[in-house]
């Protein structure tokens, strides 16, 4: 009898559980499951969350739904445009002579001595709550003689019970530029942007100066920066040494967004970094959504900042962008997102199969599902396997703002210089290097082979016969064909190495390739390069190392070739010619120019066309500059990565935007289709749980029988 | 007894510093400081002269082993490896190079690793001692050698395997339990089902086999014949003899593996985003942030040797013959 109720119970215990409307391994509470929740992934923890620190993408994720610097880029137009977020509007420059005097728009870069800038934010404004804002009766701040016994039971920075706000204001934004000069804080570009902004560089050698033994504090607002003023409560002014029309593109990043100065005080107070609550934890900003949960071990949490101020959604985009629904929300205030949730995901599989369970709202596309999310037709277009379409999933692809290039070292006595010798083998090497075939075998088609250091979709880059490399590539049929084999062994021949050999001794050309990329994974690789250095004899040897010492050779110029890659900052081509600029050069100024390139007229024409708004005169210095490069050949002209991603259909606004870093505020979730396919997809399957414990019974069965007639078998 | 207990603990001390003295060879041979700061500094834009002020605030910028240019003892105090270590031999583990206190966070993080850790340790010993009763008891029938080729058959394959296979297989195709994920409480509970299921099957080839063993060895000493001439059958000389007799190696391997415990499964912890103290190590190396990597490196050793002395003390408590002199 008792045995019966059991199994009764177990059983209605099953049929329960069948029944219920949740699935068994949705790894979210169920009560969320109605809530306009976005769910994430990330893989790896933000090393910085101080906006005068951050500089990578993954820390940009989160920052960029938290911070809001003065610009922003439109969400849907192209090429990428910048206009105002908390500005007003698009600041413009003024020019200066010598003397102070304005001159006009169209004045020389060379009679120019500065630039100002002059930002109005909008007024209204406001923080998110935050316990750094927060005031008692008499308006003293409640946090800011905090003490050991007073931060007992503090430890997080929920644990403060009073918050607070207050306006934004332009001395926020003057208090952040000044932080980049701060001795202890080490922010990336405070070296770049030293060159450009009036006194930043003088700021920081008077920080450098202070003795700070216990706390990281200074209190800025003390402090001159010539370079930029506070006119009046909501506007400011920075003056920049020379014309810099890139710097617009900076105003857009974090490391200009504005930091009130309570709470750089109130994180810098005693004791408060032994329990690690700093800035580099606890994000402070205006914008749409607030770091609510930082535990990067587990997961990442964004709420909307309830004093958000509202935005609206672009009521103008790009041709089509009506036809693919992004205009459906034009006008509309957002955010459209409660919550955002980002759990950490250490391994692409479980991401992956997550993603396809409804448990992620996108993902990206890794080597190893590459053939089951995406198939190519017969015109060579992605397009997705009748799997994903079943469920629908969708694709969106776009080319990166990136270039993956191999290097030729110039300084090298073989393979570099400006000789003719030297230049005929970089050019035959080229050819041979066939990128399309890497693209094709490596990527999974997901690349486009570089033309030149400019990618697509920049200002600079050319499309189509005006677009190719003539050095290796010929245009045919209406489309670009590599040069033949052939062309490259005569190159070598004209190079003084026939098959592959000096010409005078005759002895094999022998070239070293560095690379980061080691172990089982990359022998496949490395195997493809040797197979194309051979079609012209030559003999490849590749050095893989670690990174560490991969930069080390780099910075000593001791590598001969090397594989890098370069993503964009700002869509700016000088952004990426100013990796080949002379003066950047890697091992006399520790600058970005990996390869020492170094040409006269490419670096005459490089200091003219930086400071160049875009207009076809602009176009053309480029295309100047790029035959230059294309002829010395410093680069073996790599691809453009093409970045996949794929989305559920309950996730709208999905256009690409490789430059926005606050794209959040446009997503918006349907929960109601994402629960009904949820259940729909992830019912449990039991019975091979019961399959497994029948087997197990019958296998032990025969051996229980034969025990017991053992056991009451008698001696005699 | 305590006196061989000091004098294990004093024994530890060179033990310890030897420990020390690899870890910083070998991470120094591997990163130099000017490596760690690239890497806390990031890729784009970073100058010497930011690289050498980080080096200077976290005292990066002495010399690692040997101080040639200090006078008399600081010859050795003023180096890397001394201002580290000394913190380290009172537990003050200090501040990551990232600047987190890393006491807090092992203090956060020990506790998903033993959620994990810790049920399949209980789990997997009742398991396999089941398991390698049965085989013991059914020894030499159809039961007894299928069991044990497919011990071996699962001792052969790849931990990996049973991870990938395990999420796929219960987690996708199945749908019972989330594939990864962590979350606090009671919640975490269906987080864990499935890692500590693929612990416990992970273990059970290698381990089944080993306590089929003790237990067929127990089974042919005396005290069982005199048993079973007593009469007694042979699920109660099992249980209460061959059992009681066959824990004292499998008591003094499991004590031995307890503070361990503490450090999680790297691989475990990796694939199924268990935010504990494995994950921890491996992210720190990955990081190169040597603060974290010393830290962990000295707690394993310290945990192993705590392990080794409670694994003898184990001895004397389960066998009286044992005398710890």
């Amino acid at each position: 009898m008792k045995s019966s109720l059991s199994w009764l119970f177990i059983c209605s215990f099953l049929l329960l559980a069948a029944c219920q409307q949740s699935a068994w391994n949705n790894p979210y509470p169920e009560q969320d499951s109605s809530k306009r929740i976005y769910y994430d992934s990330f893989s790896e923890r933000p090393k910085h969350l101080d906006p005068v620190s951050s500089y990578s993408a993954n820390e940009y994720v989160f920052l960029g739904q938290i911070y809001e610097p003065p610009l922003q880029y439109h969400f849907l137009k192209r090429p990428y445009e910048l206009i105002p977020l908390t500005a007003t509007e698009l600041p413009q420059p003024i020019y200066l002579d010598g003397e102070g005097r304005v001159l006009s728009q169209d004045t020389e870069s060379g009679k120019i001595d500065q630039v100002k800038y002059r930002i109005s934010i909008k007024p209204g404004i406001l923080f998110q709550p935050h316990p750094a804002f927060a005031k008692d009766a008499s308006e003293n701040y409640l946090y800011h003689d905090l003490t050991p016994k007073k931060l007992e039971n503090i430890h997080a920075l929920s644990d403060f019970k009073t918050v607070g706000t207050r306006e934004l204001l332009a001395k926020d934004y003057v208090y952040q530029i000044k932080r980049m000069a701060h001795p202890k804080i080490h922010s990336p570009i405070a070296g770049l942007m030293g060159k450009y902004i009036v006194g930043l560089n003088e700021l920081a050698e008077e920080l450098h100066k202070l003795d700070l033994p216990n706390s990281n504090y200074i209190d800025l607002n003390q402090y001159e920066l010539p370079g930029v003023k506070i006119i009046d409560d909501t506007t400011f002014e920075v003056t920049l040494k020379q014309k810099y029309p890139q710097f617009l593109y900076w105003l857009s990043m974090s490391f200009f967004a504005p930091m009130p100065w309570e709470a750089d005080f109130f994180y810098s107070q005693a004791g408060m970094v032994e329990k690690n609550i700093t800035l580099d934890w606890y994000p402070v900003g205006t914008g749409p959504f607030m770091l609510t949960e930082n535990n990067p071990n587990r997961r990442m949490v964004l709420e909307q900042n309830p004093n958000f101020r509202g935005e609206a959604y672009p009521e103008k985009g790009d041709e089509g962008d009506e036809v693919l629904g992004l205009l459906e929300d034009a006008g509309k205030t957002m955010p459209f997102i409660d919550k955002a949730i980002y759990s950490l995901e250490k391994e692409s599989i479980p991401s992956w199969n997550k993603f396809l369970q409804g448990y992620y709202d996108t993902s990206g596309i890794v080597s190893d599902s590459f053939d089951q999310a995406v198939q190519f037709n017969a015109q060579g277009d992605a397009e997705l396997t009748d799997e994903m379409q079943e469920k629908g999933i969708r694709l969106i692809t776009a080319i990166t703002t990136s270039t993956y290039y191999m290097g030729f070292n110039m300084a090298d006595d073989v393979i570099g210089g400006d000789s003719e010798r030297a230049m005929l083998l970089r050019r035959a090497i080229s050819i041979a290097v066939d990128y399309k075939e890497y693209i094709s075998i490596f990527a999974n088609g997901r690349g486009k082979p570089a033309q030149g250091p400019i990618p697509p979709g920049i200002f600079g880059a050319l499309e189509d016969e005006a677009g190719i490399n003539p050095y290796i590539y010929k245009w045919e049929n209406n489309k670009a064909v590599r040069r033949d084999i052939e062309e490259a062994r005569r190159l070598m021949v004209q190079a003084g190495y026939p098959n592959g050999r000096e010409q005078t001794t005759g002895k094999p050309l022998v070239l070293h390739l560095d690379t980061p990329a080691a172990g089982p994974g990359a022998k496949a690789g490395f195997d493809w390069i040797r197979k194309q250095f051979s079609k012209l004899g030559i003999n490849l040897v590749i050095r893989a190392t670690d990174y560490n010492r991969f930069q080390e050779k780099i910075r000593k110029g001791t590598a001969q070739m090397y594989q890098w890659g370069w993503n964009a900052d700002y869509p700016d081509p000088e952004n990426f010619m100013f990796l080949l600029y002379g003066p950047n050069g890697k091992v006399k100024y520790q600058g970005e120019n990996a390869s020492n390139y170094s040409n006269a007229e490419f670096d005459k024409l490089f200091n003219q066309m930086k400071s160049m708004n875009n207009s076809p005169e602009r176009q053309d210095i480029i295309n100047q500059m790029v035959a230059v490069a294309r002829k010395d050949a410093p680069w073996l002209w790599g691809f453009h990565p093409v970045g996949f991603s794929l989305h559920h259909e309950w996730y709208h606004n999905a256009k690409p935007n490789l430059m926005a870093n606050n794209k959040l505020k446009y997503r918006r979730i349907e929960p109601g289709i994402r629960t009904d396919k949820r259940i729909e997809w992830n019912k449990p399957v039991w019975w091979p749980v019961a399959l497994l414990f029948v087997l197990l019974v019958v296998i032990l069965l025969p051996a229980i029988i034969s025990y017991r007639r053992r056991e009451k078998q008698s001696i005699l | 007894m305590m006196t061989y207990i000091l004098r294990r603990i004093a024994y530890s001390i060179p033990i310890l510093i030897g420990v020390n003295i690899i870890t910083f060879v070998l991470f120094f041979v591997v990163n130099t400081p000017d490596d760690m700061a690239r890497m806390q500094l990031g890729a784009k834009h970073v100058s010497e002269a930011a690289i050498n002020k980080w080096k200077e605030e976290r005292g990066y910028d002495k010399p690692i082993l040997w101080n040639s240019e200090a006078q008399a003892t600081e010859k050795i105090t003023d180096t890397i490896f001394f201002q580290n270590s000394v913190k380290l031999f009172l537990f003050d583990f200090g501040s990551s190079d990232s600047g987190r206190d890393i006491s807090y966070d092992i203090s956060q993080r020990m506790w998903p690793s033993l959620s994990i850790t810790v049920p399949s340790l209980i789990l997997g010993l009742i398991a396999y001692i089941t398991f390698g009763l049965i085989l013991a008891f059914f020894r030499s029938s159809y039961i007894d050698v299928t069991g044990v080729i497919l011990c071996v058959a699962m001792m052969s394959i790849s931990g990996l395997f049973y991870i990938i296979g395990g999420q796929y297989l219960i987690g996708k195709v199945l749908h019972l339990v989330p594939i990864s994920g962590y979350d606090v409480g009671f919640n975490a509970i269906k987080f864990t089902i499935l890692p500590i299921l693929i612990g416990l099957v992970g273990g059970i080839g290698a381990s089944t086999r080993w306590y089929r063993t003790i237990f067929l060895e127990e089974m042919g000493k005396d005290y069982v014949r005199t048993a079973k001439a007593k009469g007694l059958s042979e699920v109660i000389v099992l249980y209460k003899h061959v059992l009681s007799n066959g824990l004292i190696p499998i008591l003094t391997g499991v004590v031995v593996i307890l503070p361990s415990l503490f450090i999680g499964s790297l691989i475990v912890e990796s694939f199924f985003a268990i935010p504990g103290l494995g994950s921890y190590t491996i992210d720190a190396i990955s990081a190169q942030d040597f603060a974290i990597v010393r830290s962990m490196v000295f707690l394993g050793s310290v945990l192993y040797i705590i392990g080794l002395i409670l694994t003898d003390i184990s001895y004397t408590l389960v066998d009286p013959r044992v005398r710890l002199n």
